[in-house]
């Protein structure tokens, strides 16, 4: 929409009036795609049907009928578990039938590239919890992902994670009391 | 006035220094939330309910609604400053306020926005106070039926006036009661769907899903995004305000027509997109002027911002007084006031006065305290966005990470978070709606003891719930909702079958 010519020096905002932020690493648009919508859309659909199954078959075996004492403790799920199923089942013939939805990607190569950098770190973060524990985790997902991803300086990076971690240590373990999973660290400083 | 009473005293326990700290600590990280890409009123209260886990209700929950007031604070700034909205009901609220940032009257939006979320929120406010004491002492009266009967209600009117594909409401919301479901079953004591797994014998916590759905799938969807961007910064000056403020009685039936809509729709799931919307097209429809809309009229932002804020309060209303929340924000308030162990419906109004009353008396608090806060802040939060979001993304998963520990203090739950993360980006994707599945994990087990107690009762009878006058009635309303796209298609080919009739 063209936007009409505003009245004369109001529109040119000076350098400190604008915030411009860049992302050079931003995914390229023209990236191929990874697989389509109508793929995943098909595999969520078949793996909802088989969650609906498995919870089918252990409600029944709890029991989904009726007794002396009303509904048995599996019948409500039972039932939920069938409409799941149903519908997961409906999606996936509605899918199937509607070849129109192929084109459309679930997402292109490059922006999975960015996903998985923030999922891989992530998950070995939570890997990382149970060794190192919350606080020694946290230092190191955030100055690693601030350093090689975010390419930003070292020290920059280094002082950040550790102010940061230093702020949520005292907020919660010090000041809050919140039991949070500890390492080494932790203990050599007797906390 | 019995209601007034018991607000003024709900003032009085909110009027420390302790509470109106954490008030103001609450609207920072919210506004900062409502800010930052990726992050929305949902997320932010989700990831920051830990913090108040360890302090009494009424502060804990008043910092939770002040995170939120401030979330939607945070909102407008993005779209008027950046024409990023950062939330589906911002919107409408770009339409107007990007073109008035770009004219160089950035101030003038930010504070037509700011002033006018803040009558919305009042208006709606206002309704709670007077209307939610009234419904929930009405509510006292329900039986299981009842209860099972507006339950059923809220679920099928998701799936009938919801705008994605009705099998993929379906499919969210049956999920989620059955996630609801694992664990012990509370009325037989028997453990069901935990295959011998000792961490799935606690179930599946809502908020630990809740943080792992918003939280962690947001950042995911967010690193796809190009996180360029380029805007306008903002000073409100005291004149810019005043000369705003001296504008805005002109514009008094665009805000009051905004705030009905907003509260009347607030109380209906999704409420909140569709009203901005429909106060942004009515100011428009009704204006003499309609060509100035979408090229920076400043009532292009009051009437969106009105709504939009009158319908987020409003959906507090069915959680005060019946225990459902009316939006997603809404359902993980809910779940933060179970964690306290109390129980939202309408018994609260009459166990936990002292409490309801202090959350009520925090919205107007609130509402005044963040509308100066935002004004005056306004230049720093902007600036905010510089902070790259390499920086901000691993502090995020580490937020994340605690409030899911915290909630049970179980390894295991921070592996169901990051699942719950890989789930909700991919059924953001391919269009499977989070809200109501977030909403049946909270009512889940409620739903279930309702539909058991009433079945006990009634003997296996399912007639129970048309037993009297008003069970059938919301039971009737309830499947007429379910089948509401049905019905509305019959009754268009119906008035177009008669139409060449007339003419």
């Amino acid at each position: 929409m063209p936007l009409p010519d505003p009245p004369n020096g109001t529109s040119m905002p000076n350098s400190e009036m604008e915030i411009v932020v860049d992302d050079p690493t931003a995914p390229d648009d023209n990236s191929p795609a990874v697989t389509s919508k109508r793929t995943v859309d098909l595999i969520v659909s078949l793996l909802l049907m088989a969650f609906a199954i498995l919870m089918a078959w252990d409600n029944w075996k709890t029991g989904a009928s009726w007794d002396s004492s009303g509904p048995q403790a599996g019948y409500f799920p039972f039932y939920l578990a069938i409409i799941l199923g149903g519908a997961a089942l409906f999606g996936f013939v509605k899918t199937l039938m509607d070849p129109s939805s192929a084109d459309s990607a679930f997402v292109t190569r490059a922006q999975f590239g960015r996903v998985m950098v923030v999922l891989a770190p992530t998950f070995l973060f939570c890997l990382a919890l149970k060794f190192l524990g919350l606080y020694v985790s946290s230092f190191l997902l955030i100055a690693g992902f601030m350093g090689f991803v975010g390419k930003i300086t070292w020290w920059k990076s280094i002082l950040t994670a550790f102010v940061f971690t230093a702020v949520m240590f005292i907020v919660f373990d010090v000041y809050f009391d919140v039991l949070m999973p500890k390492g080494p660290l932790e203990a050599l400083i007797g906390r | 006035m019995e209601a007034l009473g018991l607000l003024m005293q709900g003032f009085g326990v909110l009027l420390t220094w302790k509470i109106l700290a954490l008030m103001m600590v609450g609207l920072v990280l919210g506004i900062f939330v409502g800010v930052l890409p990726g992050l929305g009123g949902p997320n932010g209260v989700a990831i920051l309910l830990p913090l108040t886990f360890t302090m009494d209700p009424t502060s804990a929950i008043v910092m939770l609604s002040c995170i939120y007031w401030g979330a939607l604070f945070g909102g407008a700034i993005t779209s008027i400053l950046f024409n990023i909205p950062g939330e589906a009901w911002s919107v409408a609220t770009t339409f107007d306020g990007y073109p008035m940032a770009q004219q160089g009257k950035a101030a003038e939006a930010l504070t037509a926005a700011f002033t006018s979320s803040f009558i919305g929120s009042f208006a709606a406010v206002l309704l709670i106070t007077f209307l939610a004491p009234a419904i929930s002492s009405f509510a006292l009266k329900f039986g299981p039926p009842e209860f099972f009967a507006v339950y059923l209600l809220t679920f099928c009117s998701f799936v009938g006036l919801g705008r994605e594909d009705k099998h993929k409401t379906i499919i969210s919301m049956s999920l989620g009661l059955l996630l609801a479901g694992i664990g012990l079953d509370t009325v037989s004591g028997q453990l069901r769907m935990t295959f011998g797994s000792s961490d799935l014998l606690r179930g599946v916590n809502f908020l630990v899903a809740v943080i792992g759905l918003f939280g962690i799938s947001e950042i995911l969807l967010t690193m796809e995004e190009r996180l360029a961007l380029r805007g306008h910064s903002a000073k409100i000056s005291l004149r810019t305000v005043w000369s705003v403020w001296k504008d805005m009685p002109r514009y008094w039936v665009t805000l009051l027509r905004s705030s009905a809509i907003g509260c009347w729709l607030g109380i209906t799931p999704g409420g909140a997109i569709a009203a901005s919307f429909m106060g942004y097209n009515l100011a428009k429809r009704f204006s003499k002027d309609k060509e100035s809309f979408g090229k920076g009229r400043i009532e292009g932002v009051f009437a969106p911002e009105t709504a939009a804020h009158a319908s987020g309060t409003a959906a507090l209303l069915p959680m005060l007084a019946l225990g459902i929340p009316g939006s997603g924000t809404a359902a993980i308030l809910l779940g933060g006031l179970m964690v306290w162990g109390l129980n939202p419906g309408p018994l609260l109004f009459v166990e936990h006065k002292d409490f309801v009353w202090g959350l009520i008396a925090s919205m107007y608090l609130g509402n005044i305290v963040g509308l100066i806060l935002v004004l005056s802040t306004v230049p720093v939060f902007a600036a905010v966005l510089r902070v790259p979001f390499a920086a901000i993304a691993p502090m995020i998963v580490v937020s994340c990470a605690i409030g899911a520990f915290a909630i049970q203090n179980a390894m295991f739950d921070i592996w169901l978070m990051l699942l719950f993360g890989v789930i909700g980006y991919v059924f953001k994707k391919i269009g499977i709606p989070l809200a109501p599945l977030t909403l049946a994990l909270v009512l889940g087990n409620r739903a279930e003891d309702a539909f058991r107690l009433s079945m006990i009762g009634a003997e296996g009878n399912l007639g129970v719930f048309w037993s009297n006058k008003l069970v059938g009635t919301i039971t009737t309303l309830a499947i007429v909702l379910l089948f509401w796209p049905v019905i509305d298609r019959v009754i268009a080919s119906f008035s177009k079958t008669r139409q060449p009739a007339q003419a």
